[in-house]
């Protein structure tokens, strides 16, 4: 591996932030208008009486975790696209940029733009509405690790898909989080869900959160979060280690079929 | 002296297709080799092969006497290549697009190395103004200046003059053939124009439906073959590759 390599991936998207402005509102646009719109509902929620606990600490709170795992899955996906949009898999992968290097490249976009597009949510959220993520304490730390890694896997994945698709794919990638959402159990505990989508929150990292978010603001209970912690980390690692393997895959049948050098007719 | 670039029994099938057909060929330093064929023939094919961007169904690429399959990053570093169809990230400034290219191929004093290219292809002027705002001459030095960037001891150029105008045709092969004879790189050169291969060349390779025609010297061959000029060997090879495989 080479940094400078991974660098030079990297430093390019931030010379396209820099460029043009509508790349920077496009980050931090849906996520703002996502926390401002569910914290005014939340209040108005929370006006009506007989509520036992602030619906903003958990829909909020899960508003920005969510938002956060979107942005690393964007953030990911975005700067992958925009080398199939300048057409630039031929100067890249002609030159001695390893795979490996391309896809860390990445990665460290996405971890930039999701670090700068959570720190404006928290920002918007304890500004608007007073609230503060930080309530979870130290958990904070592992549920944003699992959300974190569970984008990247999210984000390669999407992109694997429309490296081997070909870019009128591309539109994959956008709707996915929304998806999972359904399933994840962001906005309402997994028991609300038929028994039969149960199964799909069982195999998804992110549901473990979600979940574990809610026990310890509503009811401050501990019992199977370290459980709950341990399987979405594995679950996390190994859907990273799944789609970084199919990415290196897909890349490898582009290289053998000729994509690579025709990619944007596909 | 061992030859920079060398293609043994190269082959490229897609399904039932053989785009390239068992070629092999070499380049020594300081050589100029033009890769001439129709449309269709497998010059492209094999350009992709060589930069690693395809994978061959047969066949080895040997460049600087190292497999290019198994040390494809490693040889890289010593190759560069400039191609009508991939242009710079058009949303990127000049010299922001050499600066990433630089830091893909290690290249050292990276900023005095930009200046000294700007200043050689004369794009100072256009340092910051967005490649996709540049002409297609000021593209096709940009694309060149990147190509030397590495100083690479293998120069692959796939069509580098098309569609430009004979001014700028020329700075570019005359930067090229400076360029070869200064460093001892040897360059594989595809083009459409005669002239060009005629003046910049000095063996040339025939391709038609993936396979090597004829190989020789440009300024010979036609008279060698009852052709008046390059031109006409070229045409007569188009339309009748059956005659000069029996050659």
């Amino acid at each position: 591996m080479s940094l400078s390599r991974i660098y030079a991936v990297f430093i390019r998207q931030i010379f396209l932030y820099k460029s043009n402005p509508t790349r920077i509102v496009s980050t931090f646009l849906w996520i703002i208008i996502d926390v401002i719109l569910w914290g005014f509902i939340t209040k108005y929620i929370g006006s009506f009486g007989g509520a036992t606990f602030s619906f903003a600490n958990i829909i909020l709170g899960a508003i920005i975790l969510w938002g956060f795992m979107t942005r690393i899955e964007h953030g990911l996906m975005m700067a992958f696209l925009e080398d199939i949009w300048s057409r630039n898999f031929i100067n890249y992968f002609a030159s001695p940029l390893k795979i490996g290097e391309y896809l860390a490249g990445l990665v460290t976009t996405s971890i930039t733009t999701g670090i700068c597009g959570f720190g404006v949510m928290l920002l918007i959220a304890g500004l608007a509405f007073g609230y503060s993520i930080f309530k979870l304490g130290l958990f904070l730390l592992p549920f944003l690790l699992i959300l974190f890694i569970f984008g990247m896997a999210m984000g390669i994945f999407v992109s694997a898909l429309v490296f081997r698709l070909g870019p009128a794919a591309e539109w994959i990638g956008w709707p996915i989080p929304m998806v999972l959402s359904v399933f994840a159990g962001v906005f309402y505990p997994i028991s609300t869900l038929p028994k039969f989508l149960q199964y799909f929150s069982k195999v998804i990292p992110a549901s473990y959160v979600f979940e574990s978010m809610r026990a310890i603001l509503a009811d401050g209970l501990l019992s199977n979060l370290t459980m709950n912690l341990i399987i979405s980390f594995g679950l996390s690692f190994t859907y990273l280690l799944l789609t970084y393997f199919y990415f290196i895959r897909v890349y490898h049948y582009n290289l053998k079929h000729g994509t690579i050098a025709r990619f944007n007719i596909e | 002296m061992d030859e920079t670039l060398k293609v043994t029994g190269l082959v490229k099938e897609y399904d039932s297709f053989r785009a390239v057909d068992n070629i092999t060929f070499a380049v020594k330093p300081g050589e100029i080799v033009g890769l001439l064929g129709p449309n269709g023939a497998g010059k492209t094919t094999t350009i992709n092969m060589i930069l690693g961007i395809l994978e061959p169904t047969g066949g080895s690429i040997e460049i600087l006497s190292r497999n290019l399959k198994e040390q494809h990053s490693e040889i890289v570093k010593q190759t560069n290549f400039a191609a009508v169809y991939a242009q710079m990230p058009g949303n990127l400034s000049v010299y922001q697009n050499l600066y990433i290219f630089g830091l893909l191929y290690h290249v050292r004093n990276l900023k005095e190395k930009i200046q000294s290219l700007l200043h050689d292809f004369d794009l100072e002027a256009f340092a910051n103004t967005k490649t996709g705002l540049l002409s297609s001459g000021e593209q096709s030095r940009l694309n060149l200046a990147k190509a030397l960037i590495n100083e690479p001891a293998l120069l692959l150029l796939d069509e580098p003059t098309a569609s430009l105008d004979p001014s700028v045709a020329n700075f570019i092969r005359e930067k090229i053939k400076e360029w070869a004879i200064k460093t001892k790189a040897a360059v594989l050169w595809t083009s459409h124009n005669m002239y060009e291969i005629q003046s910049v060349c000095e063996k040339v390779l025939f391709l038609s439906h993936g396979r090597i025609l004829l190989a020789g010297n440009p300024r010979t061959m036609p008279a060698e073959y009852g052709k008046k000029d390059l031109e006409e060997l070229f045409i007569s090879i188009a339309r009748e590759p059956l005659f000069f495989e029996d050659v």
